[in-house]
């Protein structure tokens, strides 16, 4: 246990300050790069799940050249097990659209979209009367940018960069092919900065404390804190701001009911952790801390001994044949050969081997799907699979 | 000179212009990708994922059609990765489709059964899928089937009907195992925008959308003694039909089409290109009438420009799309819709013969015009005027069952009264043709001299821009005509509907100045059209374009007017063009369509 890490309980995130107005004002009083400086010297990284270096994101765009530019704040919070979007806009808006102000004035954008989930429609009045006030106070700045709601329609594959584009441009929301990146070509074929609700967020806290006080939490390679939406067999479901870098272990002690049989870290898409692992798994985004790295959007779901993994995995795929948009042979038909797959196996209508003909499936969805779905569904099946072999079986 | 990058392919160093693709790289060393969803005429969509290559240091695959070379990529088209990863999704789709081939219309003509089995996929190890699904086959229209047990999800159809013909008649709807390709609300085709142009079925990779065949009811008719079975043949036939029989793309076959045909035991072999001529005769003497009418009589319910309206599959669509323009459609029929009333009229008064005896089949470019057979006003002889409308495709499949030897036939002349047609008949089948044959004609009726361009090719409308125009200055005009003495008659031509579409935004608008315009609705004009061999692509088009110019510039006849049986027909049985009979059998009127 010399690498452990003690779990950090943080608090940036929600720290209602009131003082955006000041922020906004003092950080565009500094060039565009040395603000994109600021943020890569941070190391923050993207906190939807993918953990794109967010300051590269910023300059790719500030850098390419176009009458017209963008910058999306992507709210379509759709990862099972994932609240923590929700629980920002309700609480500390403001922060996004500073950070979006931010971003438009290092960029060169003038327009700004929130794409909300469309189940989160209740936050949408609140939301338009801050974004009213933040106009009116952006005027006073002399900062030429506005903001819009739109609202998605249900569709989880939307929570995918360029499905929302799609799907903001009024069709369907499907993915495209990349390259061209949203930097060079996104929202009507414009550069476009797209950034989860929460990276919005720590950029506003690193604009405001400086990239050092970011930088000197968390781990190597996985700098500054997490919002953590904890749910499942756990005695306090909730959300929390936790630092990165923390190993499983440490996470389940203080989570755990004490029975935790395994974690589901980053939801459907993400990665099953079983017991004897928790130990050699840490929450963050590259380099092998202690063994296994976990890359995560934030869902934290606990399983205790009396969940049966071959439900968990029943349940995830059925959720993936549904949300698949379609479009891409690998996903849409991987999707369905996976789920029946396992129930053909366990209703012994298929040997157990071929279980291993679905793992090479989904290794080749891995490697040919042409987005991030498909692409993950390989992660839950293979790890579920791969861990709880018997259950899918018996 | 624009930007080369240099990359290697399997090893081998490519230099290739910056932004071109890796299938294009590919295909440059003579490299054969596999691919499923690509086509020449549509924009890329990289969905179906069998075109996967390995790019070198990227963890995943990347799909050949959608990723542009970047300097000094390692590309592998055929790594074992490559090809476990691609074999699986054959796999998949194969699981996903009804894989009855042997009972499948597209046998042997469907490029996933051709994928499959260069892959050998000997087993299907995957659940099947399709008994899970309720699929339904849409058989209600005239023109075209859609058996969604088939469909692949390329959405090659539904790029075609959007980009090619700005139709949109089909769409995707639903999302994961449930999507599908389907129309508005989910409606028969024959009850939706659909032009039936089959543009959709010359583009889908399978069987899910073929055209809807009549080859058993022409097999039954040429078997019943009693029954005088007559044929028509659509100018573009003839230098499409090669292709489904092994030829190279741009043979022309007329003389071995007509052989094989009388080999087939029609009564008559006779040519489209007569009632081509026809049309041309009566369609300029409207354009004269109208262009009359609104610069001498000055009647302002006059409407110009004048369109065209040979193809079945613009009609429709002007009529769901422009319902009040109608009165731009001049009232000419098309080419076959006049062969077939004057079969069961003035030849069948001139052979002798029972008008409900005669059988009347016309061989097509084209699937809508089965539609246009089956509509109400095609019935001006008494009887339906054309009986049966084949495509080219099928033209090829009754001489591979009659066990003809095409390459073999001697070539044979077609037979007369209603046989003999001009060059200006033959370049009906390409786009431009129709305005080019009634420049010729118009243009000498109206000063008594040819069109002053070489050899009588108006190149000006030639060629396969979306949309082109002329405008020819007439001068001297004889005295009959002496009102059109200085007129610049400005002329377009436009083929695929999505170009029909801007001409016709223009004249809603008001900003056309044009009197006479042509469209096509399919691209390249019929030569391109929605029955003809699977594949038609760009350069398909091009050579077949190029052998219809070639057989017009071969001909002695070139003008419409000159057409000794035209001439005839007028003397013996129509009188004049426009006249009353003219007016009863060869001319029609339109019907306003909803839109959705």
């Amino acid at each position: 246990m010399a690498n452990s890490h003690q779990l950090k309980r943080v608090d940036f995130i929600f720290r209602n300050e009131n003082d955006w107005e000041k922020v906004l004002s003092a950080t565009i009083k500094n060039k565009p790069q040395e603000l994109i400086n600021e943020l890569i010297s941070s190391e923050l990284k993207g906190r939807g799940g993918a953990g794109f270096p967010t300051g590269l994101k910023w300059k790719l765009t500030a850098e390419a050249k176009s009458d017209e530019k963008y910058v999306i704040c992507n709210a379509d919070e759709g990862e099972p097990g994932t609240f923590k979007d929700r629980e920002i806009l309700s609480r500390v808006p403001y922060k996004v659209f500073t950070a979006m102000a931010i971003c438009g004035y290092i960029t060169g954008a003038k327009k700004g979209f929130i794409y909300l989930r469309g189940e989160y429609k209740f936050l949408k009045a609140e939301l338009q009367k801050v974004i009213d006030e933040f106009h009116y106070y952006c005027k006073e700045t002399g900062l030429d940018f506005e903001i819009n709601i739109f609202l998605g329609s249900g569709a989880y594959i939307c929570g995918e960069e360029t499905a929302l584009m799609e799907s903001m441009e009024g069709k369907r929301g499907e993915p495209r092919n990349k390259p061209p990146f949203p930097t060079q070509a996104g929202y009507l074929g414009k550069p476009t900065v797209i950034n989860n609700v929460e990276t919005l967020v720590h950029a506003f806290t690193i604009f405001k404390y400086g990239a050092k006080k970011f930088y000197d939490l968390g781990v190597q390679y996985s700098r500054g804190t997490k919002l953590f939406s904890v749910s499942g067999d756990t005695p306090k479901p909730g959300i929390y701001e936790l630092e990165l870098g923390m190993s499983l272990q440490d996470f389940v002690y203080e989570f755990g009911d004490g029975d935790t049989k395994a974690v589901q870290v980053g939801g459907a898409s993400g990665f099953l952790v079983p017991r004897k692992k928790f130990k050699d798994a840490a929450i963050g985004f590259k380099g092998k801390l202690t063994g296994i790295s976990l890359p995560t959007g934030g869902s934290m779901m606990l399983f205790n001994s009396s969940r049966s993994m071959f439900n968990v995995l029943d349940n995830y795929l059925e959720f993936f044949r549904e949300e698949s948009c379609g479009q891409c042979t690998p996903c849409r038909v991987g999707c369905q050969q996976l789920l029946l797959g396992i129930k053909a196996v366990k209703r012994g209508e298929k040997p157990a081997s071929y279980l291993d003909k679905l793992l090479r499936l989904t290794e080749t969805m891995q490697l040919t799907a042409k987005c991030g779905l498909g692409q993950s569904v390989a992660n839950s099946f293979s790890s579920i699979v791969e861990n709880f072999r018997e259950e899918m079986i018996y | 000179m624009s930007k080369k990058v240099n990359v290697t392919i399997n090893g081998f160093p490519v230099e290739i212009q910056a932004g071109k693709t890796i299938l294009e790289a590919a295909e440059s060393q003579g490299i054969k990708i596999p691919t499923l969803c690509f086509h020449k005429d549509l924009c890329v969509a990289g969905n179906c994922r069998v075109c996967v290559v390995e790019v070198v240091g990227q963890t995943r695959l990347s799909a050949a059609c959608a990723t542009p070379c970047d300097e000094g990529m390692e590309i592998l088209t055929n790594s074992l990765k490559v090809r476990n990863s691609r074999k699986q999704i054959i796999e998949l789709l194969l699981s996903e489709h009804n894989a009855d081939c042997t009972k499948c219309y597209k046998n042997g003509n469907c490029e996933l059964q051709t994928l499959s089995s260069e892959y050998k996929i000997m087993t299907q190890d995957f659940l099947e899928l399709v008994p899970l699904k309720k699929f339904s086959i849409d058989m209600y229209s005239p023109s075209i089937i859609k058996d969604d047990s088939k469909c692949i999800r390329c959405q090659r159809c539904v790029r075609t009907c959007a980009e090619l013909q700005g139709v949109n008649a089909l769409t995707v709807s639903h999302k994961g195992d449930k999507m599908k390709i389907t129309t508005f609300f989910e409606k028969a085709m024959r009850d939706v925008v659909c032009t039936n142009c089959g543009q959709c079925v010359n583009h889908c990779p399978t069987g899910a959308l073929v055209e809807k065949n009549y080859i058993e009811e022409v097999w039954e008719a040429l078997a019943d003694p009693t029954k005088h079975v007559v044929v028509q043949t659509a100018p573009a036939v003839r230098v499409g039909l090669g292709e489904e029989l092994g030829m190279e793309p741009g043979s022309s076959v007329t003389g071995k089409m007509v052989a094989a045909l009388k080999r087939l035991g029609f009564d008559s072999v006779l040519d489209t290109d007569f009632t081509a001529d026809l049309t041309i005769m009566e369609e300029g003497t409207e354009l004269l009438t109208r262009l009359k009418k609104a610069l001498v009589d000055k009647d302002e319910t006059v409407t110009l420009p004048m369109a065209t309206s040979c193809s079945p599959g613009w009609i429709k669509y002007i009529e769901h799309m422009y319902p009040e323009h109608l009165n731009h459609l001049s009232t000419c029929k098309s080419p076959q819709q006049m062969f077939g009333a004057l079969v069961k009229t003035y030849y069948a008064k001139a052979r002798n013969l029972e008008p409900d005896k005669i059988v009347s089949v016309s061989i097509m470019p084209c699937t809508a015009k089965k539609f246009e057979a089956y509509r109400p006003e095609m019935y001006d002889s008494g009887y339906r005027d054309v009986d049966y409308v084949l495509t080219t495709r099928e033209l090829a499949i009754l001489i591979k069952q009659a066990g003809l030897d095409f390459n073999k036939l001697e070539p044979m002349k077609y037979d007369r009264l209603m046989g003999e047609s001009s060059g200006a008949g033959v370049i009906f089948g390409a786009t431009g043709g129709v305005m080019e044959a009634a420049l010729r004609t118009v243009y000498e009726i109206v000063t008594g001299r040819e069109v002053p361009f070489k050899n009588l090719d108006i190149l000006p409308v030639r060629g396969m821009e979306g949309i082109r125009e002329a405008t020819i200055k007439i001068e001297n005009p004889l005295k009959e005509w002496a009102f059109l003495d200085g007129v610049e008659l400005k002329c377009a031509v436009a083929h695929g509907l999505i170009n029909a579409k801007t001409v016709m935004d223009s004249i809603k608008s008001g900003t056309s100045n044009y009197h006479f315009i042509e469209f096509m609705a399919c691209p390249g004009g019929c030569l391109g059209g929605g029955g003809q061999p699977i594949p038609t692509n760009p350069e398909i088009r091009k050579k077949r374009a190029e052998a219809i110019y070639a057989e017009d510039r071969g001909l002695p006849l070139r003008k419409s007017h000159e057409n000794p049986e035209v001439i005839k027909l007028y003397k013996d049985f129509l009188i004049e063009p426009l006249g009353e009979v003219s007016h009863h059998l060869l001319h029609t009127k339109y019907t306003k369509r909803e839109r959705f």
